[in-house]
């Protein structure tokens, strides 16, 4: 295939993508109305103790958001997804098409980084409305947040991608919902882990939403602090997902 | 080892898929055993056998999902694994299980294949050729299954392939559906493609096909034009070494308003020269005999002692069916020893 036939091929493909996302009206739900509708409740209704830095409830609420955005898009979104494109026998369809693999791959990364990018961009938007002031400023606060949120999205499609090449649909379904709200609730996304009995606090810090939520935080936050061990923890992760992906994803 | 009863055509590069002594085991079990065929570049090919006899493992390697475990594939002469990326272009796959996206629609769906190729036919064209030009803008997954079918052989044949692997390509389809679909597979055939399909279906095979390969239990039994066959040509012994062995398919059918029964049945099959009868519904059957002259003479003289007015009595060559049925062994449960007790 020529290189104009294969860059051909990833635009359409990319455009069905993009397409599908706007048309899952269930994926719109959890990437979207979800984190906003989370983020105003939990701004505006004092259910979480208050910031240990005295400032507003919404500038610990947003970077949990953030990260809880993301985690929808990988985990739920891509991984239900993909899991039924596997069980309809899309991916076997596309498999046996001229389409090099690169350039489906592209085409679902691309759909991931728009999804992501219009998320950010809302919970940001949401976020100024209530009074969101990260340090530095939104802008400089959102761009300084650019590198966790790149690498919480490579852990989290992994996992997803992880599942779905692995399991059966309607398994990867139940899993991808199930482990969405215990991560919101138990993961250190809503609550912060300090906030949380050291039962459950100390194994979710070695999670990936809690060390994804916790950079965001340490980013955002006035007065925070990233902790260089979560990066770390959070870097390994993503490498040990996507290795474990590769290593285990059938079409089939 | 030459299994075939017809000899290969011309010289390697006229062949557009070659397999020798092709094998594949799923737990032990062989589920395609030393399969020796050649597809030629243009014809219609059809692999026909019941269900479980190894077709759509067979199509699946030479499509390059499954890795044999022993033997070898070509595809105009390249492994259909190792130069997926140089055969793809040349290939149009309709899968069983090949679904596609249930938010998609039809339209977008073939354009997104037709970006797949460098010459790909007109995607509106084509779908209201395949009959879809109505469901055009429905979501896949409101459409029936038989309609799912032809997209699929839609997007199998968008990109112009030179091959066009087929399997089960009517399976969901009603009558007319089959027919159009015959229609379109004979225009692609008659334009150059090849094709080679996989179908349960006998009459299918007859229609359409060029050559018929009938496997059973993962072997090649038979091998031939569907004219060939119902002579009893091609037919190979069950340890597929030996060619030619021609069973004796000469019959009568005896077509009635009312069933017989069963004391009648069995004066039929006590008929002088009967050595076979079967009843193919009620009201049909199909006796199977050496010697169609004298049988009739003795049909007609019973049919007058009893004042059975027959409907048709036709004399004739057997079927595919009753090639197929004799030779993966179906035939069987259905038949009725014409010598035997007959009730």
């Amino acid at each position: 295939m020529s290189t104009a036939q294969a860059w051909r091929a990833f635009v359409a493909q990319a455009r069905v993508e993009l397409l599908l996302t706007t048309r899952r009206g269930e994926n719109l739900l959890v990437t979207l109305a979800i984190p906003l509708l989370l983020l105003v409740f939990f701004s505006t209704v004092p259910l979480l103790p208050p910031p240990s830095w005295g400032g507003r409830q919404v500038d610990q609420v947003v970077p949990g958001i953030l990260a809880l955005a993301i985690v929808s898009t990988g985990l739920v979104s891509l991984g239900i997804a993909t899991a039924f494109e596997r069980a309809y026998g899309v991916l076997k369809r596309l498999g046996g098409s001229p389409l090099p693999r690169p350039a489906l791959l592209g085409a679902k990364t691309l759909a991931v980084v728009v999804t992501e990018i219009l998320q950010v961009v809302l919970i940001a938007a949401v976020g100024a409305l209530l009074g969101w002031a990260p340090r530095g400023g939104i802008v400089d606060g959102v761009v300084a947040a650019l590198p966790w949120l790149l690498l919480g999205s490579i852990a989290f499609c992994a996992l997803g991608l992880l599942l779905a090449g692995a399991l059966r649909a309607e398994a990867v379904l139940a899993l991808a919902n199930g482990v969405y709200l215990v991560f919101l609730l138990l993961g250190g996304i809503i609550i912060p882990l300090d906030h949380l009995p050291a039962a459950i606090a100390v194994p979710a810090s070695f999670l990936p939403p809690a060390q994804l939520a916790g950079l965001l935080r340490g980013t955002l936050e006035p007065g925070g602090v990233v902790d260089p061990l979560q990066a770390a923890g959070l870097a390994a992760w993503a490498v040990a997902l996507v290795a474990a992906t590769l290593l285990t994803f059938r079409t089939e | 080892m030459t299994a075939q009863g017809t000899p290969v055509a011309g010289a390697a590069g006229s062949d557009a898929i070659v397999l020798e002594r092709l094998t594949k085991r799923y737990g032990g079990r062989a589920v395609v055993d030393e399969l020796d065929l050649t597809v030629r570049q243009g014809e219609l090919f059809a692999l026909l056998g019941p269900n479980g006899a190894g077709k759509t493992t067979t199509v699946e390697i030479v499509e390059g999902y499954r890795t044999p475990d022993g033997g070898t594939v070509r595809v105009f002469g390249w492994d259909p694994r190792r130069n997926a990326g140089k055969l793809r272009p040349s290939l149009g796959l309709m899968l069983q299980t090949g679904g596609l996206y249930s938010q998609l629609r039809p339209i977008e769906a073939l354009e997104l294949f037709a970006a797949f190729y460098p010459d790909p036919l007109e995607p509106i064209g084509l779908l209201a050729q395949v009959g879809l030009a109505h469901v055009a803008r429905s979501r896949y997954r409101d459409l029936s299954g038989g309609e799912r079918q032809r997209l699929s052989l839609a997007l199998a044949i968008v990109g112009r392939p030179r091959l066009a692997i087929l399997d089960e390509p009517t399976a969901a389809m009603d009558a007319q559906a089959r027919r159009e679909t015959w229609g379109i597979l004979r225009a692609l055939r008659d334009g150059g493609t090849t094709i080679l399909l996989t179908t349960h279906f006998l009459d299918e095979a007859e229609a359409l096909a060029d050559r018929v390969a009938i496997i059973d239990r993962g072997r090649l039994v038979a091998l031939g034009t569907p004219a060939e066959l119902r002579r009893g040509l091609g037919t190979l012994r069950p340890d597929g070494t030996t060619a030619g062995v021609v069973p004796d398919l000469r019959e009568v059918r005896l077509e009635l308003a009312a069933p017989l029964d069963a004391e009648r049945l069995a004066q039929v099959g006590r008929l002088p020269g009967v050595q076979a009868l079967r009843v193919d519904r009620p009201g049909v059957y199909v006796i199977r005999t050496a010697s169609a002259g004298d049988l009739l003479v003795e049909l007609a003289t019973w049919l007058l002692a009893v004042s059975i007015e027959p409907l048709a009595i036709r004399v004739g060559q057997g079927s595919l069916e009753d090639v197929f049925l004799r030779l993966v062994g179906e035939g069987d449960a259905a038949g009725v020893d014409g010598g035997g007790d007959a009730s």
